[in-house]
């Protein structure tokens, strides 16, 4: 899981990771348990549908402002390490 | 081509930027060639504490392409589509998975071929990743810079079924499903600013087999001439394993537009686990019938009907070879209509077609602005022999560039066709020039014909008509045959 995340993680942390996941993992295995037949599955638990914007521009940042919090920056955009491989 | 005996089976997916004014969950503008992370905001940025509100222009573009491919709109969900690559910010892409808005249609081809639509769903773009250093190549890059503008901009991908046989049909599919994206409004169709994105699943099986053999996934085909020649080379690679006694390895593979080739970029293997999940933010999409209707009743006319229209001004005498060829420029131009009403106003239709797509289409942008009025009263001039084929062209580029009367522009311009009396006495003229040539002529030499056009044409500084020189040389002729 450490690795889908792309985190690293001592020894130590892995070790408390490790028992709150048990915890979560424990929860879930309740809510599977809870009697669903007959009920359909849902993606959301608000009735709701259709929330829909109109098309229309608002103001994006000043680059300045978003490169500012980016690690690096070079030529308006952000830098980052090599990339091996291509997107997915 | 495909080699003797063998048949590649293909099935696209086109990746197509709609046509919004912002992105897809947030009021950024969508437009192509700003300076890099201007149109950007914590949505699009997936900053934490930002939410994503659907636009509802995408949702009714989206309705548009699925209801002209014959689809239907079904109740949809937005899921995150994890991955880690630094051309999404929030490490998730939002996109439709088991329950997108357009299934099951079908696109016809101007041959008349069949490709079905597996699905049309609606997704987010990515950002644009520049690799710098090393050669640029993607493999063994110093660092890589990226433009979070395209990031959000509203995407629909739609995936074909494998029903397509070869590189060219491939090609005829990509064109087609354009012309239709262009017709309803949702894309300006430039493939060559990454506005359509074509990725292609190929495997090939000896001809007759309805087996289907290992597929392999062809990436970055941004070009109709990309495509064709990734496709005819990586289906000339698998049918090359297989007779080698090779297998086909289930991979995604890069075409390489220098080298012509497909290269191999991971194997199934390596395959990403995307780990789909409904996106919390984001409420189910269940278009209301009327809103489906309405956006029905209001579909503009599509390729295949407007291709037919054109068809019909030739009748018997058909859409084939070069008019065929010109028949596609106008559509894909968006130019038909200038044919059309030329025609219905009496107009050769194969004059009006040929100067819509020559000349017109040379200059399509001013030709789309053309008040067609004024356009269709040219052509009844050329028609009519008061302006000749050359005279009419010269009065066409004037009228596209600056708009006018076409009969004024003619006029300004000194260009009055000569009538056929004048043109009887030029010709009459040249023939008692060339004595020796004209009996060559008349003796059935018949390539003269050129030589006494040019010598007319010299005469007049090109105002005469060609075809009117030809009828008059030809009368001239059976004239002298038949006297005494
Ligand atoms: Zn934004």
């Amino acid at each position: 899981m450490a690795r889908l995340a792309r985190i690293a993680l001592s020894p130590e942390e892995l070790d408390r990771y490790a028992q709150q996941l048990a915890a979560v993992l424990e929860h879930a295995a309740q809510v599977a348990a809870a009697p669903t037949a007959g009920v359909p599955p849902t993606a959301h638990p608000f009735a709701l549908v259709n929330v829909l914007r109109d098309d229309e521009p608002r103001p994006s940042l000043d680059p300045a402002v978003v490169l500012a919090e980016a690690p690096a920056a070079e030529d308006g955009r952000f830098k980052v390490p090599p990339i091996l491989g291509e997107a997915p | 081509m495909t080699p003797a005996g063998w048949e590649a089976v293909i099935g696209l997916e086109v990746h197509c930027e709609l046509r919004t004014r912002t992105k897809l969950f947030c009021g950024c503008r969508n437009e192509f060639g700003a300076p890099p992370n201007t149109h950007v905001c914590p949505v699009c940025l997936g900053l934490p504490g930002s939410l994503p509100v659907l636009n509802r222009q995408a949702v009714e573009l989206a309705m548009r392409i699925g209801l002209a491919l014959g689809c239907r709109i079904e109740p949809s969900v937005f899921h995150r589509k994890n991955y880690f690559y630094p051309d999404m910010p929030k490490d998730y892409q939002i996109s439709q998975y088991d329950e997108p808005i357009c299934v099951e249609g079908a696109l016809t081809l101007p041959d008349g071929s069949r490709v079905g639509i597996v699905r049309a769903h609606l997704e987010e773009d990515t950002g644009k990743t520049s690799h710098i250093g090393e050669s640029g190549r993607i493999h063994g890059a110093g660092y890589a810079l990226v433009d979070y503008n395209r990031a959000g901009v509203p995407l629909v991908e739609i995936v074909s079924a494998p029903d397509i046989r070869s590189a060219q049909q491939a090609r005829a599919y990509v064109a087609e499903l354009r012309g239709v994206l262009v017709a309803t409004g949702a894309s300006d169709g430039r493939m060559e600013e990454g506005s359509l994105r074509v990725d292609a699943n190929v495997s090939v099986r000896r001809a007759g087999s309805d087996v289907l053999g290992t597929r392999c996934e062809v990436k970055n085909l941004n070009s109709l001439r990309s495509l064709v020649r990734a496709l005819e080379h990586e289906v000339a690679r698998q049918v090359g394993l297989l007779e080698a006694g090779q297998p086909v390895v289930q991979e995604t593979r890069h075409f390489d537009e220098d080298r012509g080739v497909t290269v191999a970029l991971r194997s199934k293997e390596e395959a990403f686990d995307y780990r789909y999940f409904p996106e919390p933010d984001l409420v189910a999409l269940a278009p209301e019938p009327a809103w489906r209707e309405a956006v029905a009743a209001s579909q503009p006319p599509l390729p295949a009907a407007r291709r037919q229209a054109l068809a019909e001004l030739f009748g018997a005498a058909r859409l084939e070879g070069p008019r065929a060829e010109q028949a596609e420029t106008v559509l894909e131009l968006g130019l038909d209509a200038l044919v059309r009403a030329a025609a219905e106003a009496g107009v050769d239709p194969a004059l009006a077609l040929a100067r819509t797509a020559n000349e017109a289409a040379a200059q399509a942008e001013a030709a789309r602005q053309v008040d067609p009025g004024a356009y269709v009263a040219l052509l009844r001039m050329e028609q009519e022999g008061r302006l000749s084929a050359t005279q009419a062209k010269t009065v066409l580029a004037e009228l596209l560039q600056h708009g006018g009367d076409p009969a004024d522009i003619a006029e300004r311009l000194g260009l009055v066709g000569l009538d056929r009396g004048a043109l009887a006495s030029v010709v009459a003229e040249v023939v008692a020039a060339h004595p020796e040539e004209w009996s060559r002529f008349c003796a059935g030499e018949e390539k003269l014909a050129g030589f006494f056009t040019g010598q007319v044409m010299r005469r007049t500084r090109g105002q005469a008509d060609g075809k009117l020189v030809a009828a008059e040389l030809a009368t001239r002729r059976a004239a002298e045959a038949g006297a005494p």
